[in-house]
């Protein structure tokens, strides 16, 4: 951190003299939030990049450690606020593993369907911003039509649109009902219905795909050494997805599909996005139809953390999300580590665009859809 | 009414005064009406209201932004050149309002009849680069010399295609004359039918030239911020604003003028025409042309600045180069 500064202020080579340095951020349009970066300019093209963080910071990890694991849950919501369900859902996951909890089938179910919808609408705030970033307005506000459906129906049962804590350790806190079904079968239909709609306006608009395509590509070699993972991965043709390779809830019954992309560049992960939605939708139609019938709570004890540690994986709208504990034999976590995607996708950004036009560092930046509460934790 | 129309025939002073007063008027009621427009358009566009609060669908809306604005201390900021930062408003504004004064409205409303009017036109519309040139530098801003940089490359680049577009009009009509240009449109021709190419070429390059969507790079406000005009606040940026929305206006006068025949009305039905008539017939073609604009850049994402170049130097020269040759030939033979 801060390594760009030290060095622009000892060059001496007089080819690079005129160079300067640009603060894109903290409070900058495409950095979505309190990330600055600065950028090592030699005219529109940026030499050098140093992402800097902490202007966001909250401690979370370090929260954790301070509360009864319990005290730390609502937090989970807050890391990610794009798509705040995963976390939670990871978070009561592990407590789970660590406890040794069954949950009832009905509440699994639940937890898949919130889940899934909260991915579609996570993606719709990250394609919307990222068609923003490149100049197009309108888009977002179509996607986010669609997102307020979703949002609407998540608010009946989870009482919140935004930092959900309907997931409880043991099931869900409340069940779904009748309306909830037939309104999501609703919103599952319109929103197919506006695919075509996005092909047209977005996914086919030449400009788009000019500014897009052979832009910020990332090699596979690349995406495995920065441990990138979610749609950044997945757009560079790996496709790894938790929710199929280390299977958990009961994603394992389930037939979706994991969608790649083939040169790794901002087009393809904007793709790869796209055609989540579409898995995203069967998923939750399946659960529908299969949603069986039973308590959507277990019965739970209270729980101390015994010693020693677990951890628990889950497939969060960016990529794959860990959660670490150690615990101590109390019921407040010893240590708690969170591994977040965006984290590593960020990580990549200066080998990703170094020697790349601003513009062209703005159109890879956001197809890595970053949240920089995420990384700043 | 006769003595008044004596004086205003009579002496050219007064002529001029009135127009002056008009043409201001014109212009700050352009930028209201074309601002509370592109606002309810796209809103329209983005599946919402647009200004509602107020006023019946919030057509007071632009005046209070106006009043706000107005209201509002102008900010010099500490390492800026005070007396540059505070001109490019006004180099900015001023030619736009001068260009005003060659526009025919219709075959009697207009201030200045010049015999060399759209290269008069053409040149007070290539100042409005300085005035950016000027904002960018003055404000000690590194966006905004980038949103000036790019500015200058792009209106270097965009002006060809505009004058070599137009030629092949003026090739035709022999004159720099609006009137005449106009004039020979009157019949059933008008030259958006035997010009296509050159229209269409001048339809980019005039969305380019007013640094509108998808050519908005020097303003690009996800890459820098707003660009140019970055530091400025209150009606410094209103005048900027209303200086855009002229702009827009002069283009797309200079279209209907060249290409859709002026006040002449639609299918050369003369009886449809006159000089009351003719206002409200120019006025049409103006403001569907800029509802056109206003369309593409809500809909379009921004290219980036080498596609913007590419776009003008190796397709729109090359193309309006041609259209011209043709042109030429054409003309020469018949």
């Amino acid at each position: 951190m801060g390594t760009l500064t030290t060095r622009f202020s000892t060059i001496q080579d007089p080819d690079e003299k005129h160079r300067f340095l640009l603060n894109m951020g903290p409070q900058h349009p495409c950095t979505h939030g309190v990330l600055r970066i600065v950028l090592e300019m030699d005219g529109e093209y940026a030499m050098g990049i140093d992402p800097i963080l902490g202007y966001g910071h909250r401690m979370h990890e370090k929260m954790a450690e301070c509360r009864p694991w319990s005290g730390f849950y609502p937090n989970t919501g807050r890391i990610d606020y794009g798509g705040a369900i995963p976390y939670n859902h990871g978070y009561c996951a592990l407590i789970e593993r660590m406890a040794g909890i069954e949950v009832p089938e009905r509440a699994e179910y639940i937890r898949v369907i919130t889940v899934e919808l909260n991915r579609i609408s996570s993606h719709f705030l990250g394609v919307g911003a990222y068609v923003i970033d490149l100049g197009a307005f309108t888009p977002i506000l179509y996607m986010f039509d669609d997102r307020e459906d979703i949002l609407d129906a998540l608010e009946d049962i989870t009482g919140s649109r935004l930092t959900y804590c309907h997931h409880r350790v043991g099931g869900v806190s409340k069940d779904i009902d009748d309306v909830f079904i037939r309104r999501t079968r609703a919103l599952i239909k319109t929103i197919r219905s506006r695919f075509d709609m996005y092909d047209r306006l977005v996914t086919g608009n030449i400009i788009f795909q000019k500014r897009t395509k052979d832009v910020g590509i990332i090699p596979v070699e690349m995406a495995r050494r920065y441990g990138a993972t979610g749609p950044v991965l997945r757009g560079s043709g790996i496709g790894f997805d938790i929710r199929k390779n280390e299977p958990y809830s009961v994603y394992p019954e389930f037939d979706f599909d994991i969608p790649t992309g083939e040169n790794g560049d901002a087009f393809d992960r904007y793709m790869v996005r796209m055609l989540e939605l579409e898995q995203s939708l069967r998923i939750i139609e399946q659960a529908l139809d299969k949603l069986p019938d039973g308590p959507v709570m277990a019965k739970v004890k209270r729980i101390k953390l015994q010693p020693g540690d677990c951890s628990f994986s889950v497939e969060a709208a960016r990529g794959m999300l860990t959660y670490y504990l150690v615990g101590d034999g109390t019921n407040v976590p010893y240590k708690l580590k969170i591994r977040v995607p965006s984290y590593s996708n960020l990580s990549l950004l200066e080998e990703l665009c170094k020697g790349s036009l601003i513009a062209d560092l703005v159109s890879a930046m956001g197809s890595l859809d970053l949240i920089i509460p995420e990384i700043d934790r | 009414m006769d003595f008044i129309v004596d004086i205003i025939a009579k002496y050219s002073l007064v002529r001029m005064l009135i127009s002056f007063l008009l043409i201001i008027a014109i212009v700050m009621l352009n930028a209201i009406v074309m601002g509370y427009l592109e606002r309810k358009i796209c809103g329209r566009i983005q599946r919402r209201w647009g200004p509602m609060e107020v006023g019946f669908h919030g057509w007071m809306q632009m005046f209070l932004d106006g009043v706000k604005l107005l209201a509002k201390q102008l900010i010099v900021p500490r390492e800026a050149n005070p007396f540059l930062f505070r001109m490019a408003p006004l180099l900015c504004f001023t030619p736009v309002a001068m260009a005003f004064a060659v526009i025919p409205f219709s075959e009697s409303f207009y201030a200045m009849d010049l015999n060399i009017g759209l290269i008069y036109l053409l040149a007070m519309g290539s100042l409005n680069v300085f005035s950016i040139l000027i904002a960018g530098w003055s404000s000690n801003n590194k966006y905004s010399l980038f949103g000036a940089l790019r500015s200058v490359a792009q209106n270097v680049a965009y002006e060809i295609p505009i004058l070599l577009s137009l030629l092949a009009v003026v090739l035709v009509t022999t004159s720099f004359n609006f009137k005449e240009i106009v004039d020979y449109q009157s019949g059933l021709l008008s030259f958006w039918m035997c010009q296509p190419v050159a229209f269409i070429i001048f339809l980019i390059a005039g969305c380019a030239e007013t640094n509108r969507l998808p050519f908005d790079l020097p303003e690009a406000e996800s890459e820098l911020t707003a660009g140019y005009f970055t530091e400025y606040g209150g009606f410094s940026f209103g005048l900027f604003a209303i200086a855009e929305y002229g702009n827009l206006f002069i283009m797309s006068s200079v279209a209907t003028i060249m290409f859709l025949g002026g006040w002449n009305g639609p299918f050369g039905l003369d009886f449809y025409s006159g000089p009351i008539l003719g206002v409200f017939w120019f006025l049409l073609k103006v403001f569907i042309l800029m509802l056109i604009m206003i369309w593409v850049r809500w809909t379009y994402p921004r290219v980036r600045f080498d596609q913007l170049m590419n776009l003008s130097w190796k397709y729109l020269i090359p193309f309006s180069l041609i259209n011209l040759l043709i042109t030429a030939f054409i003309v020469k033979i018949i």
